[in-house]
């Protein structure tokens, strides 16, 4: 009895979280602009592919998130080693201001960049879009990699270089491997939070470049609109595809990078 | 090669795009045309923006109190060591926390819709449609959906870190199941509860978008406003004072819940 | 009647426990009894199922099949916290949540006590575990020693008629080990309960029990105290964990004859059938080295080891290689004779 209440519980708490998504799903292969079934369609999907804005504003989400993730990763690593090797208050120092993006909420990373690249004059763009991106994604690349860092032995790196190695083949070949699956999920986790950004790309975006989720906003505020539907039928398969195909242990990466 | 100057690059970086940004609001919010005011902040003292600050904590706050007492049997559910299929429920629990919220957001707009697919089942069956969206009802269970794994996720993990030896040293010395859990699993699992509530009560605080989707602009949370002043009404200072408010509010609710957490902790309060 | 003297006597009664996790049989068919105010130990290699048994009593594992009379009532269906039985942890299971004086007066609190008295017996057992003064104390201060201490006064003051300890001393250092021995010993004379102690050590399970149950694979070996078990080892599984020996094949020829390494040896054992098959053992201290006229047998020293107290030397003579432990030494390659006296060979049925 108790055991069915439990499984109850956790089965409404699926379908609930799950229904509007299936749901949306379902009605993108809709013939109806309305939600009534209505027989099957890819009318949405080609009217997805013909729509040279969607189109183009795929194309930016991808040029961002491929571009931001891959700097954060270069720039994160980089910087959990460098912090690794720092005395505490140093330490101390760069780990709170890792820890402000976190903390903060979207709206504020949003608009403090807004005002600084006004302030400086940065065009809005792809620039700021791309500068913005790596910045609020970097500190979970950081968070991914440092605990790799400290399980690490620094004697390996000492034994290399004992050995004859060069500090750079020595990084390639004892500090690179052991760190490697903290770096792989450092780029993941910087990658998908380039493409699922909203917040922080609304108000750095400049005229004409859209990402799909400021296009989809923008749509989605005039109304009902399936082609919505179809576009968010392929970005919510593209996550489950990467999660699935990279076999990444989500609760395991997740409860290192709980916040966002 | 393996050196703390590594660091600099990224602490450059994080200098210009984090720190200054962040000095560029509190620049902004107290100086107007380079003299020193504090307009801004006595702006906000107005009745609309007071009342737009205090519902959005009230929605905050209930949408994290509903996440909460969901979540928790939940992860209780989840943590037990005899669930079957627990990896698979975890996945699909926490999934939504990479999906992108907005497209969530809109999904359960498109579902509650005065067009949308619940009033049009109720409509081919006959019945009066219902007004779901436009509501504080409507937002609440939008920020309770969007950010309810992470309500779950922090409880479950430290619940998972329990060791079980201290619940059954708690049955031996002579506490049932429920005195257990009150004098055990619940204080120990603390700092997972805190953490769950700050990451549910801060997004929900500040979100712009949910009430702009479910709310249908009729509701103004404190979010919408940063959002107006930077979109709309490009007036920096302002947006910039009302920023500085919410930060010096998400401020104190940490500072409130490390403390808290740490005096749990302590073992002073249970 | 006589038999309710015997039940007056036992506290504990296990009857017939089974327990199978996953389709391994971890214990076997195992009775016992366990007296008032004894401390039994139950000895034996990891994995061999006594802390399971010790779980089994305790009520956090259900025995797939058996009972456990706990005075004459059977407990089998009682959960942990109506038993009147207390555990020690292996380790230890302090609430970090809670200072000293709360894990103490965790199960006084549940049952609802005056405060004042509480208090009031949380520096008695503190006394009594030698911590007086530790009540504010956060238990993450502690060392391991302490919070072994906190553990037994969180359970003692319960007041309960059997106290559970699993390994309580396994992460302790060598030292503290053997003080904490003496003083568990102490205290279970004080409190005059019932003890039941798990653990690994043969050594521990010497020093401190009265009765020592010797557990492999699931089975109860062999029961008795300590000195019985070191010098009447029933087999050779127990003959072996307890204690260094040499376990030769040999046969009885009579009461009181036997016949091992070709030579006839007299002893103190009887009750086996002529020509019965049956194990010889022979503790390595039970070994005279003397000169090679004067042995039964004669050998060729191999190797010799300083141990501290004695000399640890492996003699061969042709037939077997012979473990000796002996304050005199000798030297590699010297040719001793070896007298064994017939108190000193113990017979044991073969398995």
């Amino acid at each position: 009895m108790i055991s069915f209440i439990k499984k109850s519980y956790v089965v409404i708490i699926l379908i609930i979280m799950y229904a509007p998504i299936a749901l949306l799903m379902l009605f993108s292969f809709n013939n109806s602009k309305l939600p009534i079934w209505k027989g099957f369609t890819l009318s949405w999907y080609a009217k997805m592919f013909n729509d040279a804005s969607i189109q183009q504003a795929f194309m930016y989400t991808i040029i961002i998130a491929i571009i931001s993730s891959f700097a954060a990763t270069v720039i994160g690593t980089f910087a959990a080693m460098g912090i690794n090797r720092m005395v505490s208050w140093q330490k101390n120092i760069a780990m709170n201001i890792t820890y402000i993006p976190l903390l903060s909420p979207d709206i504020i990373i949003g608009i403090s960049l807004m005002m600084l690249f006004s302030v400086i004059k940065l065009p809005f763009g792809l620039p700021t879009l791309i500068v913005s991106h790596i910045t609020f994604s970097t500190p979970y690349v950081i968070l991914s990699v440092m605990p790799k860092l400290k399980q690490m032995d620094y004697n390996l790196y000492e034994a290399a270089l004992d050995l004859g190695a060069t500090p750079w083949y020595a990084f390639k070949k004892v500090i690179f491997p052991e760190i490697m699956p903290g770096v792989i999920a450092g780029a993941f986790i910087a990658f998908t939070l380039s493409i699922d950004d909203f917040v922080v790309s609304f108000f750095n975006k400049g005229a004409g470049v859209d990402t799909l989720s400021i296009k989809i906003y923008s749509m989605a505020r005039k109304g009902v609109n399936p082609t919505i539907n179809a576009i968010s039928t392929i970005m919510f398969s593209t996550i489950i595809i990467i999660l699935l195909v990279m076999n990444i242990k989500v609760n395991k990466k997740l409860s290192k990078s709980q916040t966002k | 090669m393996h050196r703390k100057s590594l660091a600099y690059p990224y602490l450059i970086w994080a200098a210009i795009f984090i720190v200054v940004p962040l000095l560029l609001i509190v620049y902004f919010s107290f100086f107007k045309d380079g003299s020193f005011t504090i307009q801004n902040y006595q702006k906000f003292l107005e009745d609309y923006y007071i009342k737009a600050l205090i519902r959005s904590i009230e929605l905050a706050f209930i949408s994290t109190v509903i996440c909460l007492v969901m979540a928790y049997p939940l992860a209780m559910i989840l943590s037990d060591k005899h669930m079957t299929n627990k990896q698979i429920i975890l996945l699909l629990v926490v999934l939504p926390m990479w999906m992108n919220s907005l497209l969530r957001t809109y999904a359960w707009g498109s579902l509650l819709e005065n067009n949308g697919v619940i009033n049009s089942m109720l409509k081919a069956v006959q019945l009066a449609p219902i007004t779901f969206l436009y509501g504080n009802g409507a937002v609440i269970f939008g920020m309770v959906y969007n950010f309810f794994p992470f309500m779950v996720l922090p409880i479950y993990n430290v619940l998972c870190k329990i060791d079980p030896s201290l619940i059954e040293a708690s049955y031996d010395l002579g506490a049932d199941k429920v005195t257990t859990f009150r004098k055990v699993i619940l204080p120990l699992s603390m700092p997972g509860v805190v953490t769950g509530i700050v990451m549910v009560f801060m997004p929900a605080l500040t979100t712009f978008l949910i009430t702009r989707l479910l709310g249908g602009g009729k509701i103004n949370l404190i979010g919408n406003i940063i959002e107006e002043q930077f979109t709309r009404t490009n007036n920096f200072g302002f947006g910039s004072a009302v920023s500085m408010i919410l930060m010096i509010i998400v401020l104190i609710t940490l500072a409130f819940m490390s403390k808290k957490d740490s005096l749990d902790k302590g073992g002073g309060l249970f | 009647m006589e038999n309710k003297d015997i039940q007056k006597n036992y506290i504990i009664d296990l009857k017939n426990i089974s327990k199978t996790f996953d389709d391994t049989e971890v214990l076997k068919d195992i009775s016992m009894y366990i007296k008032r105010n004894e401390f039994l130990t139950l000895l034996g290699p990891s994995g061999c199922g006594k802390t399971t048994l010790l779980r089994i009593v305790g009520g956090f594992e259900e025995p797939s099949r058996g009972e456990v009379y706990f005075e004459g009532e059977n407990i089998i269906n009682l959960p942990p916290y109506k038993r009147r039985i207390n555990t020690v942890f292996q380790k230890y299971a302090l609430f970090p949540h809670m200072n000293v004086e709360d894990n103490i007066a965790f199960g006084l609190h549940i049952k609802k006590i005056d405060k004042k008295l509480i208090k009031k017996k949380v520096s008695e057992m503190l006394e009594l575990v030698n911590l007086k003064g530790f009540e504010k104390r956060s238990v993450d201060s502690l060392s391991g020693g302490q919070q072994q201490r906190i553990a037994i006064a969180r359970a003692l003051i319960n007041e309960p008629e059997v106290l559970l300890l699993d390994e309580p001393l396994g992460a302790l250092d060598l030292k503290l080990r053997k003080g904490m021995q003496l003083e568990l010993k102490k205290i279970q004379q004080k409190v005059g309960i019932t003890f039941i102690y798990v653990t690994h050590d043969q050594e521990e399970a010497l020093t401190m029990s009265d009765t020592i149950a010797v557990m492999n694979e699931g089975r109860v070996q062999q029961i008795g105290s300590p000195v019985d078990i070191y010098n009447e080892p029933k087999n050779a599984f127990v003959a072996n964990f307890i204690g260094e020996s040499n376990i030769l094949e040999g046969k009885m020829i009579r009461d009181c004859l036997v016949v091992f390494h070709n030579t006839h040896f007299e002893c103190v054992d009887g009750g086996f059938d002529e020509q019965e098959s049956i194990d010889v053992v022979v503790r390595p201290e039970d070994i005279q080295i003397v000169s090679q006229e004067e042995g039964m047998l004669k050998g060729t020293v191999e190797s010799v080891t300083f141990k501290g107290v004695h000399y640890e030397m492996l003699v061969n003579t042709g037939e077997f290689l012979w473990t000796i432990h002996s304050t005199a030494m000798s030297y590699i390659g010297q040719v001793v004779g070896l007298i064994i006296t017939p108190a000193d060979i113990h017979i044991m049925k073969r398995r």
